[in-house]
């Protein structure tokens, strides 16, 4: 019987890395849930925001303050990537396959540029920690969570309390309808995957604070993330956290209570349950 | 009149140089292929880089000298992108349609089963770095550089638990995490028995996943668990991902281990102080007391910087990638052929000088001696701690 110290710690950890997960999710989420596009590219993107978080880190930037620079490049990023995608009228299914290719390519343009090589960026925050009682809080995670918590708060009160979300959400429910009211349907889908990409570029700096960085890690995550994204609900900003949280805490709790090697069978037990669930529902 | 003189004497030098040259001829003729796959681009690739290094540089140091067998050598070098069943389809491309002389074998072991295949279909040669499972290595012309021993998942945990038995405060309780990832697995699960056989208390034992990213709660239970001595059957990097979990909790292990770890992260990480790890070389006498290891320590260095590796020091890696070409090398030049059949006899029944010592390959699988040896993280960098002939000058076996 695994100690209640163990049990709570495992349990921080995984509120930790579900942080972490809706972080990576609320990107994905938005994209495909209401610009119908399944953005692989989106962990790549991370990564490579991760990257650019170490490297401007060791030149003495503060992790955070990357975010003035990656936010507004991944913006552009996002814009340009969309408005390529909407010009040659990728449909979802091809938008998965054409994002993979993108995907490969940042990944190959990450190993060139920094090589295969493990990348561990040094911050002041990788050192602090805060002890409550037998419990240890890392600071850089501490940070990931409040990051994964201050976007997702801030995404759902734009997309539910101002007129921007609203006509957001009704390009997203039928973009011919919302142009007829007077909606320019193509800024706003812009806007959208700006903000989407951006999203990545936040995720990365979490990634940076928290993880050693390989470009072969960019898949990693990958299958977990879409557990997250599928079981949060698309297109709904406290889904990814929400459910982020959840699968990280069962397969923290899982780890710590049975063999670690179970716990990557939790999420997808989830999503399998879930998934089943809302169809008998509809 | 000086410069004159000056003039006339460096030409005479130079006369006298270009006589000698014939002993030091450069190579001609028809160009020598050697085919070979390594991990360039992948997960694997940190690693594919050092063998590319390697590799190349033997490549070059026998073009300056007289090739083999008096011809120019060429290496058709493919990149397996670390995945195993591409390296049998390129292992099958080199034979077949780039028809390569002579095979080197590729990165990792997964790789290394999948080229044997193809080169037990061709009757090939195929002398391979890093193959961590010998008992699977069944083709009779397969040769391992990598001096572990037929059954490495007890002789090295034997050794280790030796090493740390002679220790002032020897390890009574052992925690042993093994990554479900093939050569390292199978390491865990044998020093697990040795383990038990030896009196080690074990007070947790876990398998995780390769690839695991969160190792948060895996920390908390090494935690819990509080044991003497960590044996984590860890590959590339999660020796630092778990280091970097127990420092988040507080917690530094007494003594850890770390069957094959990336060794620059872990060597320049400030949390892995007291690291042991399994070693076959390492930049330091006794080693280096070899000339030809010295040497290739110097132009390692010197390349591995140049390519902008972070950690540019030979250590088991490298070494085990030279030993291999010093191997081919020692084949041809010793039956004087190419024929795969010929140097495989040859290299059966001969025992072969490089940088490890002299190597020998008449055990089961082709198997000779179990060489390994124990090191450990000091000062930011690997030394060897264990047997004590070969322990770096001054260094020991430190706890934390």
């Amino acid at each position: 019987m695994p100690s209640a110290t163990l049990l709570s710690q495992s349990i921080l950890s995984g509120i930790f890395v579900g942080g972490l997960y809706g972080l990576l999710g609320l990107g994905l989420s938005l994209s495909w849930g209401m610009l119908r596009q399944i953005n692989l590219a989106h962990f790549a993107l991370a990564f490579l925001g991760a990257y650019l978080t170490y490297q401007l880190g060791s030149h003495g930037w503060d992790p955070l303050l990357t975010l003035i620079v990656i936010v507004p490049a991944f913006f552009v990023f996002g814009v340009a990537m969309h408005w390529v995608f909407a010009r040659l009228a990728v449909t979802p299914f091809n938008s998965l396959l054409a994002t993979f290719g993108l995907a490969v390519i940042i990944e190959s343009a990450i190993q060139f540029v920094w090589s295969a090589d493990y990348r561990k960026l040094e911050s002041a925050y990788a050192a602090v920690k805060f002890k409550i009682g037998a419990l240890y809080l890392p600071l850089p995670e501490l940070i990931s969570l409040a990051l994964a918590t201050a976007l997702a708060f801030a995404t759902w009160v734009v997309l539910r309390h101002t007129e921007l979300g609203k006509a957001m959400r009704a390009t997203a429910e039928d973009a011919p309808i919302a142009a007829a009211f007077g909606i320019n349907t193509r800024l706003l889908e812009r806007m959208l995957a700006g903000l989407c990409a951006a999203f990545a570029g936040v995720a990365g700096v979490a990634l940076a604070l928290t993880y050693t960085l390989a470009p072969s890690q960019i898949y990693s995550l990958i299958g977990v993330v879409f557990a997250v994204v599928m079981v949060g609900g698309l297109g709904n900003p406290f889904g990814p956290l929400i459910a982020g949280v959840a699968i990280g805490i069962s397969e923290a709790v899982t780890m710590a209570v049975t063999a670690p090697a179970w716990a990557p069978l939790v999420s997808f037990s989830l999503l399998i349950v879930v998934l089943l669930t809302r169809a008998r529902r509809t | 009149m000086k410069i004159a003189r000056s003039l006339l004497t460096a030409m005479a030098l130079a006369a006298a140089a270009l006589l000698v040259r014939p002993a030091m001829a450069d190579p001609s003729g028809q160009p020598i292929k050697i085919g070979s796959t390594l991990a360039l681009t992948g997960p694997l690739a940190a690693t594919g880089m050092v063998h590319k290094i390697v590799g190349e540089y033997y490549i070059d140091r026998l073009n300056h000298a007289n090739g083999l067998l008096g011809r120019p050598v060429e290496w058709d070098l493919k990149d397996d992108q670390s995945k195993p069943e591409l390296a049998r389809t390129l292992y099958e491309q080199l034979i077949t349609v780039d028809k390569v002389d002579l095979l080197m074998g590729p990165y990792a072991t997964g790789a290394i089963l999948q080229a044997m295949g193809v080169a037990q279909r061709y009757n090939k040669v195929l002398i391979h770095h890093t193959f961590g499972i010998p008992a699977l290595a069944k083709y009779d012309l397969q040769f391992p550089a990598w001096s572990l021993g037929p059954n490495p998942e007890t002789t090295f945990p034997n050794t280790l638990f030796d090493a740390l038995a002679a220790t002032p405060n020897p390890p009574k309780t052992i925690a042993i995490l093994g990554s479900k990832f093939p050569s390292v697995l199978f390491m865990a699960q044998g020093a697990r028995k040795v383990a038990q056989q030896r009196g080690l208390k074990e007070v947790l034992y876990l398998e995780y996943d390769f690839g695991t990213q969160d190792f948060g709660p895996i920390a908390a239970r090494v935690k819990d668990a509080n044991p003497d001595l960590l044996f984590v059957g860890a590959i590339g990097l999660e020796g630092n991902q778990l280091l970097e979990a127990m420092k988040k909790i507080d917690y530094t292990p007494h003594y850890h281990f770390y069957m094959y770890p990336a060794p620059g992260p872990m060597a320049t990480s400030p949390l892995a102080k007291g690291a042991l790890a399994a070693s076959i070389f390492e930049q330091h006498k006794p080693f280096t007391d070899d000339p030809v290891a010295a040497e290739f320590v110097k132009a390692y260095n010197d390349r591995a910087a140049k390519a902008g590796l972070p950690y540019t020091r030979v250590e088991t890696q490298a070494a085990v990638s030279f030993t291999a070409w010093q191997m081919l090398e020692a084949g041809v030049t010793a039956t004087n052929s190419l024929d795969d059949q010929k140097i495989g006899q040859w290299l059966k029944t001969h025992k072969v000088r490089t940088i490890q010592g002299d190597l020998h390959f008449d055990g089961p699988s082709n198997y000779g001696d179990d060489l390994m040896k124990v090191k450990q993280v000091q000062n930011g960098e690997w030394v060897t701690v264990w047997p004590k002939q070969w322990a770096a000058p001054g260094a020991t076996l430190q706890g934390n």
